[in-house]
């Protein structure tokens, strides 16, 4: 008995899987009663942070879970502490129980092992998620897997001050003229932020003769030639961004009260609805709008996932789910509140569901779907990780 | 058994040097003086006695009190009171509250109040009882100190340079109102002081250190 | 005997709530700098993770942004102070500037740091002040003031906070030398007041002043929260790039950032010796200018330049508050406009509830380990007391050492010790490394007023039949409640102004104003910076402003504990 004991402990699965069924969606609501779950989530947003406060003030009255906001400076910090809380043996309860995840950062986590699922599938709301027409299964082209379940929707957009910049701008070469022109006025997030690796990764796909290469992961000879160009490009640019490109905002959001103060006309934002709320909240004045660039602009989906040594799954699960409820959807995509894209299918709504929607004011800064226009794909995170290192030794810095 | 205060064979060194040396009985009532001038060790006679010798003294003898050996009972079982050159009055306590924690403790709330109230009435300052010490003045507050000590009801009595700040006028009568007291309650005193004006007031012998 | 016995237990608890942390904080930052770390399946001894931090291009820099800045802050502010103590000591301004002590002492690093930017970059309040009027500026220069490539910035906001503390601890060794008699017999021989000071009073206080001099270098070099907000960031400081390593998401950065813990640490030793050995040339010099009898020409033009520094660094302070203040109730506040549009209470509505969460766990960290600390101090000094211990130079660099050792070399390993003993990050952990920088200034704040207790007060108390622990109840603790007020409200402010200690050892999940506050620089939204910074400030404030008053209001009946 004492051998068969041992084996059968030795031939458990992660032992994650072992005590919960996402498909038993009863049994899940039941456990998540009483449960609080951690969510670590970028914090340097306000309204995103008063948006994770709202929902947990909403999971808490209907399905009893305690939902409590782990502000992070940067997502990494959350893979890291789970990754050593795995080395340090902790595989029952650790830290963590959600995080708010995409990119490079998943598809780290989910190649360690480091995430409970797929459970993402089997959540009751999924059935209203839009997998069609939004990139919500694939993530920076790692497939998903139902390893992380979407939340919201994010596209490149730029933002401008109207007051001080007449037209919008169709292409990256044209920014490059525009800077040459207004030298200063111009800045992005200093990678490795994300908006700023965003915005590296914006000017390949816009200038590159052929993006196609950047959905296979990076080898030694593609990534030569084409960081070759993003240097370039970046050569020119640099020294009539923003001080001198000596300096770069944290983040996007940092970027506002630099619009507001004139010191910028121009910035870059991966929420279409930002500048609106932005507005809204006294951050932005009220000339500034957005502009996509004629070929379009990047776009990816943020997820939430849970970590496998989490120890209130069901919570975290009962969150994710109420994160696709329409109620939760309409109100961040209301501009008021956060201004960040569905990720649900609009067809797929109740029709009273579907009157929040099409009643809410996107506000004036904000583009229509149709104006987004063509959501380009993000490039393989192999990318990203050899930009931004590569990044930090030419302009981060300073010589 | 003796009544009085005891100092036998009591040797007080530092560093190998002896700073005092002195083999005395103090009668009740009476009085010894110890004369030199300052920086010779005669405050650390008195904490000898008191029990507060710093360590880095040495200190042989014993002391007695009413034939009873304190040289090693920790301080506030000696039952030896002190009067050091200011009052030392507790400036966080009103002048009844500073009676009050020299009276020994038990008794009814009113029998000490009582018993405080006289002891005010004793040194003419009736209805001080609220007052803040440190609006009194010097000589008012040295007849609150002398009357704390005696409430204590001690068995002897150190003075440690007394009246020194004390000005000329306050002076005779704070020193004649305390030696007045000790012989009236038969207590052994002794003080040091480089005052000889005092050392001739006490009217007891005198032992003069180099 | 036996009531003399105090448990000695409390001055071997304290020691060890000191160093303890520190100690077990280095040899978890030792060994993954040489590659070893189980927990990720690496075992040392290798030199990998110093050749990785070596191979990254912004070391030199990063490094020598930590010497710079450092040894700017701490050489500045200690000729700020020197100079205006010299010039200054026992006038009517200098008691102005000793009055506004307490409060620019109080106000938390972070704070500061935020007001002083929102002052000087090119759309700060400063320039919108006198623009355009002034300048013809309708829009802000591009000019790298906050963040600037040199941290001059950083250094400046070092410095706005170390005068006052260098003021305080002059202050404090002043009382111990003979200073107005010796500066008297100099003014008589003709030497102005200055140089008089300089020559006969500087070398003494000097002496005292010392280790907490050593603190502030060795402090202003491995800062991590003043340089997130105002030091550059293409290389950051060594300090914050340690920061960033041990919170990638790979392990192997972790080695990376231990390797970095030890340069740092071995930077701020290189950087003490250097002062050391400055120290030794300078008492040289100024032996000889000594020796020369010159008497001070120059001293009218550096008195006056000195008070005037020391005005602005007190100045930038206090309008760096009003600042954060005005952006904390702004409605939309456009350049070159000197005052926001419209006043608003939107954004305490919206940030007022998380900042009270945050108010809520700062002061139930900072009240309890200022409590601890104070009963740990207590016990120590009755202990001295009681027993007679002899107060060394040595034991006082003791009180020292948890300070110098940089917080960058420690915490990281602490946590990656807890880590893989398998302790839980949380509000304990936190309690426990706050209480490492919080003893020391405890200790530091009550241990001057607790040995000046005139001692035959106790005598008298014991005589008066009053055990040890009576009189050291009714009559030591109450004649001292300004002073315990005082340390318990020192305390507190450097509780509620830890920034590393509760990020790493809280793991995130211990959330004060301090970490809040911070975690919204990276985010830019000036209005909520104004809030979390106006309450963090507050959380600082109020227990000075109530050491103040409640002695006042307990003892307005007794004159002879009104103090000053």
């Amino acid at each position: 008995m004492k051998h068969l004991a041992l084996t059968a402990a030795l031939m458990a699965p992660l032992p994650a899987l072992a005590d919960v069924d996402p498909a038993d969606w009863d049994a899940v609501q039941a456990a998540a009663q009483g449960q609080t779950v951690y969510w670590n989530a970028w914090g340097g947003s306000t309204t995103t942070n008063d948006f994770i406060a709202w929902v947990g003030e909403r999971v808490a009255a209907e399905f009893g879970v305690t939902l409590e906001h782990v502000k992070l400076t940067d997502t990494a910090d959350a893979v890291t502490r789970v990754l050593s809380e795995k080395q340090a043996g902790e595989n029952d309860d650790g830290a963590i129980d959600m995080i708010w995840i995409n990119g490079a950062n998943f598809a780290a986590m989910k190649e360690a092992d480091l995430l409970f699922g797929p459970y993402a599938e089997q959540l009751p709301n999924w059935a209203l998620v839009d997998v069609e027409s939004k990139t919500v299964q694939t993530d920076f082209t790692v497939p998903v897997e139902g390893y992380e379940s979407p939340w919201a929707m994010a596209q490149v957009v730029f933002d401008y001050d109207t007051d001080r910049m007449k037209e919008p701008l169709g292409s990256m070469a044209e920014l490059l003229e525009w800077t040459a022109a207004n030298p200063g006025r111009f800045t992005y997030p200093q990678p490795p932020d994300f908006l700023g690796t965003t915005f590296l990764k914006q000017v390949l796909v816009d200038v590159l003769p052929d993006a196609s290469v950047l959905s296979a992961p990076a080898t030694d000879e593609t990534y030569d030639e084409v960081a070759q160009v993003l240097w370039a490009y970046l050569d020119e640019l640099t020294p009539n961004l923003w001080r001198q490109g000596k300096a770069y905002p944290a983040t996007g959001t940092a970027m506002f009260p630099l619009i507001a103060d004139g010191e910028l006309d121009l910035s870059i934002s991966f929420s279409p609805g930002a500048a609106s709320t932005a507005i809204a909240n006294n951050e932005l004045p009220p000339s500034v709008r957005t502009f996509v660039l004629d070929k379009g602009t990047i776009g990816n989906a943020s997820f939430v996932a849970i970590p496998y040594n989490s120890g209130s799954k069901e919570g975290a699960m009962v969150v994710a789910n109420f994160l696709l409820s329409p109620e939760a959807q309409a109100r961040a995509q209301d501009p008021e509140i956060l201004g960040y894209g569905t990720v649900l299918n609009m067809d797929a709504l109740a029709p009273e569901d579907r009157a929040v929607f099409d009643a809410l004011d996107l506000g004036v800064a904000t583009l229509s779907p149709a104006e987004l226009g063509t959501v380009q794909p993000e490039p393989h995170p192999s990318w990203m990780t050899r930009i931004a290192d590569d990044w930090v030794t030419r302009y981060g810095v300073a010589q | 058994m003796d009544k009085g205060l005891s100092l036998r064979n009591v040797v007080i060194s530092k560093d190998g040097a002896s700073l005092v040396s002195v083999h005395h009985d103090i009668a009740p009532g009476d009085v010894l003086t110890i004369m030199g001038p300052s920086g010779v060790g005669k405050s650390t006679l008195l904490a000898f006695i008191t029990g507060t010798l710093a360590p880095a003294f040495d200190a042989q003898g014993t002391v007695c009190i009413d034939g009873q050996d304190i040289t090693h009972a920790p301080p506030h079982r000696r039952r030896v009171g002190i009067l050091f050159q200011d009052d030392l009055l507790f400036p966080h306590l009103s002048v009844g509250a500073n009676l009050a924690f020299g009276l020994r403790p038990g008794g009814a709330q009113s029998t000490r109040l009582e018993k405080i109230n006289n002891a005010l009435d004793e040194i003419g300052l009736s209805g001080f009882a609220d007052r803040d010490p440190a609006t009194l003045s010097g000589g008012q507050k040295a007849r609150v100190a002398l009357m704390r000590m005696l409430l204590s009801e001690p068995c002897g009595l150190l003075l440690d340079e007394p009246f020194s700040r004390l000005d000329a006028a306050l002076r005779a009568q704070v020193r004649d109102m305390v030696f007045e007291r000790a012989r009236a309650r038969l207590l052994p005193v002794l003080m040091v002081t480089h005052d000889a004006e005092d050392a001739q007031a006490a009217g007891g012998q005198i032992i003069t250190l180099a | 005997m036996n009531s003399r016995r105090l448990p000695p237990a409390l001055p071997v608890l304290t020691l060890l709530a000191m160093l303890g942390p520190v100690v077990a904080g280095l040899w978890g930052t030792l060994l993954p700098a040489f590659g070893h770390l189980p927990a990720a399946g690496l075992t040392g001894p290798s030199l990998d993770p110093f050749v990785e931090l070596f191979d990254w291009a912004g070391l030199p820099r990063a490094a020598m942004l930590s010497v710079t800045t450092g040894l700017g802050a701490t050489a500045v502010s200690l000729l700020i102070v020197t100079l205006i103590t010299a010039g200054w000591s026992g006038t009517r301004a200098f008691r102005l500037l000793e009055r506004m002590l307490s409060p620019l002492l109080s106000v938390p690093h972070a704070a500061a740091a935020f007001g002083l930017a929102f002052l000087i970059a090119p759309s700060g309040w400063l320039a919108r002040l006198v623009s355009p009027d002034l300048t013809g500026w309708e829009r802000p220069l591009d000019l790298l003031i906050v963040q600037d490539t040199w941290g001059l910035t950083m250094t400046a906001g070092l410095i706005a906070k170390e005068v006052p503390f260098l003021l305080l601890i002059t202050l404090a060794a002043l009382g111990q030398t003979d200073a107005s008699r010796s500066l008297a017999i100099a003014q008589a021989l003709g030497y102005g007041r200055l140089t008089g000071w300089l020559k006969t009073v500087f070398p003494r206080v000097y002496a005292q002043i010392r280790p907490p001099i050593y603190v502030v270098l060795a402090y202003s070099m491995s800062v991590v929260d003043v340089a997130v907000i105002l030091g550059p960031n293409t290389p950051p400081t060594l300090s914050v790039q340690i920061v960033k390593l041990m919170s990638d998401p790979d392990l192997a950065m972790r080695l990376e950032g231990a390797a970095g813990a030890l340069l740092q640490l071995s930077l701020v030793i290189g950087a003490l010796v250097v002062w050391r050995l400055g120290e030794v040339a300078i008492g040289a010099l100024g032996r000889r200018w000594i020796a020369a009898g010159h008497r001070g020409r120059l001293d009218p033009v550096i008195r006056q330049t000195a008070l005037g520094l020391g005005m602005i660094s007190a100045l930038t302070i206090f309008l760096g508050i009003a600042v954060l203040a005005i952006w904390s109730f702004a409605g939309y506040w456009g350049f070159p406009d000197a005052f926001p549009d419209q006043l608003t209470f939107r954004n305490w509505l919206r940030h007022g509830p998380g900042t009270l969460e945050a108010l809520g766990e700062t002061a139930l960290i900072a009240v309890t380990v200022s409590l601890v600390a104070l009963i740990l101090t207590i016990g120590c000094l009755e202990a001295e007391y009681r027993y007679g211990l002899p107060v060394t130079q040595r034991g006082i660099w003791l009180l020292y050492l948890p300070l110098l050792v940089p917080q960058t070399a420690f915490l990281p390993g602490l946590q990656t010790l807890m880590l893989q003993v398998g302790a839980n990050e949380g509000r304990l952990p936190v309690m426990l490394a706050h209480l490492v920088f919080v003893l020391p200034y405890v200790f530091l704040s009550l241990a001057d007023p607790f040995r000046a207790w005139d001692v035959r007060m106790g005598t008298v108390a014991a005589a008066l039949r009053a055990s040890p622990n009576g009189v050291l109840w009714r009559v030591r603790l109450p004649m001292l409640l300004g002073p315990i007020l005082t340390a318990l409200a020192v305390g507190m402010a450097v509780s509620v102004g830890q920034y590393l200690a509760t990020l790493l050892i809280g793991g995130g999940r211990v959330e004060t104003l301090t970490t809040e506050a911070v975690a919204l620089s990276s985010g830019g939204d000036r209005r909520a910076i104004g809030v979390y910074g106006l309450m963090q400030t507050g959380a600082a404030l109020v227990p000075f402003t109530l050491a103040l008053l409640i002695p006042a209001l307990v003892w307005r009946n007794r004159r002879g504990l009104w103090r000053g």
